[in-house]
């Protein structure tokens, strides 16, 4: 059984889907369609049942990529029940969203969330009458502290038992009229698509460029009926027909909300006034400024707190390990390798990556991105980008892949090739370990956060060459802004653990056989002629030590494996010992910018085919070796 | 008379009377609450020309200034 959670961006869907998902099943891509839809299994008593969590969406057209992907899902009919997450804060806009679901005839259930967020601001919905007004299902939530989900999965499995098809809204007269003509039209035919044809009228009326374009493709003679149905409704209203029925929607759902809902006086406080400093025309910016630099800080000195006494005991384990079986052996070398993989993530990677995941949890959480990309949009907009493409760029500060997935949400596939391009150069939380843990922990923090502006202008400048280089006109941000929220311990613990798990259960057995492997390598010599062979860039071009060329080979595979892959090429976690500052630079601006990991590279393929693909890798070599180039003559000057 | 909503005075609420620009702007506002006849207002502009914070419903979403000049209000 597949239970889909559906609802508008920001109305806490992702909060339930971590609180049922989070420490139990493994999420994966949805099967059978492009695109991953994150799905989970969940036990619901003591049935198993398939949680598929879809992109947000405002209404059921598709105006961006995952929009369209979250009505290709609901409308080949494979969940069996729509769970809607509304935002009880917004009752009024969120239900527009409802009105069009309960046309796609399926059990629908209502979790009414973020209850608690609506008494704040004085609102006092009654469940029970939205429940009737709905005809469907209707249960209280605060997903965020996990309250009501056991109700609302239960109301859920009973739906899906009960099968019940809920009825369909009813509007105004013209509009019926209207939506009834074009029903019995598309009667006549066997339609391509499968959304249940009332819904097919009400989106043909409202213009759905994807219905639009399959109409008049299939029966062009049915594309001129509707588009006289549409053109009468605009005569009625004097507005556009997509406004005539999306206005609808909005009398309707707001007379619901008028019904079920009393507002009293808010409880403003603290976070409105620390709103309205981060969003502040002037104040804006230097807040800004000032949360990444803290986030980098926090990071960086929990990193390194943790990092030390780890590697210390795993130095002893391994020297320990030396005098009872030598490492120059099979075995030796075997076990060495191990080790030093099995400390290299837990040591190196882990102190970082860590603190860094929960940081861009809380950040995520907090609803702090679409700030960033309100105040940035005046920047973007200099660069020829569009605001939104914060949001992709801040995300591939985690992890490209996710990163370059999430440049879906801009509208033109313009933008999304440009952004993807400028994701891949944001340093990753695995680059970042490489930047923290080599040039932070040896350098310090200065050095670190030099290559981050580094890293910022060079992307920046990239920005204006593409746009350059592409020019057309970049469409206008059209963003919401939610709500200050305080980020819950619970979530964002989910958030981290389930990118976390991402590590340890690919990423860190990886870097054990990797480790293995180069040591295998490093005994039988084949590590000696690698090296050799790209020491014309490693040491020629870049000034590096020759036993870097294999950790560079390794990094293509996880850019963890770079900066571990480097403390056993050079036989010492001391790395400050047998490389130069100026070394460790150049090392860590190469490792930012050359080619990205195989896993980006995949959805890269996925998301701008290969053609963009090979060209965004064959410019990441090149502006590496340039950027590295550079930044070993300008730290020679300085070290 | 009619202006458009980026030169609206900041806090000022005004009511929408036409929306130009295509087909796509038009629906993407819609489904927003940015419909004519809705009243809004602008409580901010965005740093370095970015973009205006209006709320319209009790909610706030960031518009462009190339967005903004195609919405058309009234006082």
């Amino acid at each position: 059984m597949i239970l889909a959670l559906v609802g508008q961006p920001n109305s806490g869907k992702s909060t339930v889907f971590n609180a049922v998902a989070g420490y139990k099943a493994a999420t994966s891509n949805f099967p059978g369609s492009t695109v991953g839809f994150t799905s989970s299994k969940v036990l619901v008593d003591g049935r198993e049942v398939e949680v598929v969590d879809l992109p947000g969406t405002y209404s059921l057209t598709g105006h961006d990529e995952a929009e369209r992907e979250a009505l290709s899902f609901l409308a080949t009919g494979e969940p069996s029940v729509l769970i809607n997450i509304v935002d009880a804060s917004r009752l009024g806009r969120s239900l527009e969203l409802t009105l069009q679901l309960l046309e796609l005839g399926r059990p629908v259930v209502v979790a009414l969330n973020m209850v608690d967020e609506a008494q704040r601001k004085g609102i006092e919905i009654d469940a029970a009458a939205l429940a009737r007004e709905l005809g469907v299902p209707v249960v209280a939530t605060v997903a965020r502290r996990g309250l009501g989900l056991v109700e609302l999965f239960e109301a859920a499995l009973g739906a899906a038992t009960a099968g019940t098809r809920p009825r369909s809204p009813r509007y105004s007269r013209e509009v019926e009229r209207a939506i009834h003509e074009v029903e019995a039209v598309l009667g006549a035919v066997r339609l391509p698509w499968r959304v249940p044809p009332r819904l097919a009228a009400i989106k043909l009326l409202e213009r759905d460029p994807r219905l639009t374009a399959e109409l008049a493709a299939s029966t062009p003679a049915l594309a001129g009926k509707v588009e006289a149905e549409a053109r009468r409704l605009e005569e009625q209203h004097d507005w556009s027909s997509e406004q005539v029925v999306c206005g609808e929607r909005h009398t309707v759902a707001h007379a619901l909300e008028e019904k079920v809902a009393r507002t009293r006086h808010a409880h403003l406080g603290w976070r409105e006034r620390v709103d309205a400093v981060l969003m502040h025309p002037f104040f804006g910016l230097p807040a800004l400024i000032g949360v990444m630099g803290a986030f980098f800080w926090l990071v960086f000195g929990a990193g390194k707190y943790l990092e030390a006494p780890l590697l210390a005991a795993f130095d002893k384990l391994g020297a320990w390990t030396g005098t009872m079986v030598p490492p120059d052996t099979t075995t030796g070398a075997i076990l060495q390798g191990a080790i030093l993989g099995i400390a290299g993530g837990f040591g190196i990677v882990l102190p970082y990556l860590l603190p860094f995941l929960i940081g861009l949890a809380a950040l995520e959480e907090s609803g702090y991105l679409p700030r960033m990309a309100y105040l940035l949009d005046g920047v973007m907009h200099r660069l020829g980008l569009h605001g939104k493409s914060v949001v992709p760029l801040v995300l591939g500060y985690g992890c490209s892949v996710p990163a370059v997935m999430a440049t879906r949400i801009l509208g033109s596939p313009r933008d999304r090739r440009v952004t993807a391009t400028l994701t891949v150069m944001i340093p990753c939380s695995a680059r970042s370990t490489v930047i923290l843990g080599l040039v932070g922990a040896e350098l310090g923090a200065l050095a670190a956060i030099v290559i981050y502006v580094v890293n910022l202008l060079i992307t920046a400048g990239l920005a204006v060459v593409l746009e350059r280089k592409s020019r057309a006109v970049s469409p206008g941000l059209i963003l919401e802004v939610p709500d200050l929220r305080t980020p819950s311990p619970y979530t964002v613990a989910a958030r981290t653990w389930i990118a976390i798990r991402e590590f340890l259960a690919i990423a860190w057995p990886m870097l054990v056989a990797s480790s293995i492997v180069l040591s295998l390598l490093q005994i039988s010599g084949a590590e000696a002629v690698i090296n050799r062979g790209l020491s014309p860039l490693t040491v020629t071009l870049l000034g590096l030590p020759v036993a870097v060329g294999m950790t560079l080979v390794f990094g293509v595979l996880r850019k963890e494996l770079s900066l571990m892959m480097l403390v056993q090429a050079l036989g010492t976690t001391a790395v400050a010992t047998v490389m130069t500052p100026v070394q460790m630079i150049t090392f860590a601006l190469f490792v930012v910018f050359y080619v990205p990991c195989v896993a980006t590279l995949a959805v890269l393929w996925r998301e701008v085919g290969w053609k963009e693909t090979a060209w965004i890798t064959g410019l990441t070599v090149v502006l590496a070796a340039v950027v590295a180039v550079a930044g070993r003559f300008a730290a020679g000057a300085i070290y | 008379m009619h202006s458009n909503l980026e030169q609206a005075e900041l806090r000022l609420p005004v009511r929408i009377s036409s929306i130009d620009g295509g087909h796509e702007v038009r629906a993407r506002l819609a489904t927003m609450g940015l419909l004519p006849g809705a009243i809004l207002s602008v409580l901010n502009r965005g740093p370095l020309g970015g973009p205006l914070l209006v709320e319209v419903d009790g909610t706030r979403i960031a518009l462009g200034r190339g967005v903004a000049r195609k919405v058309l209000v009234e006082p």
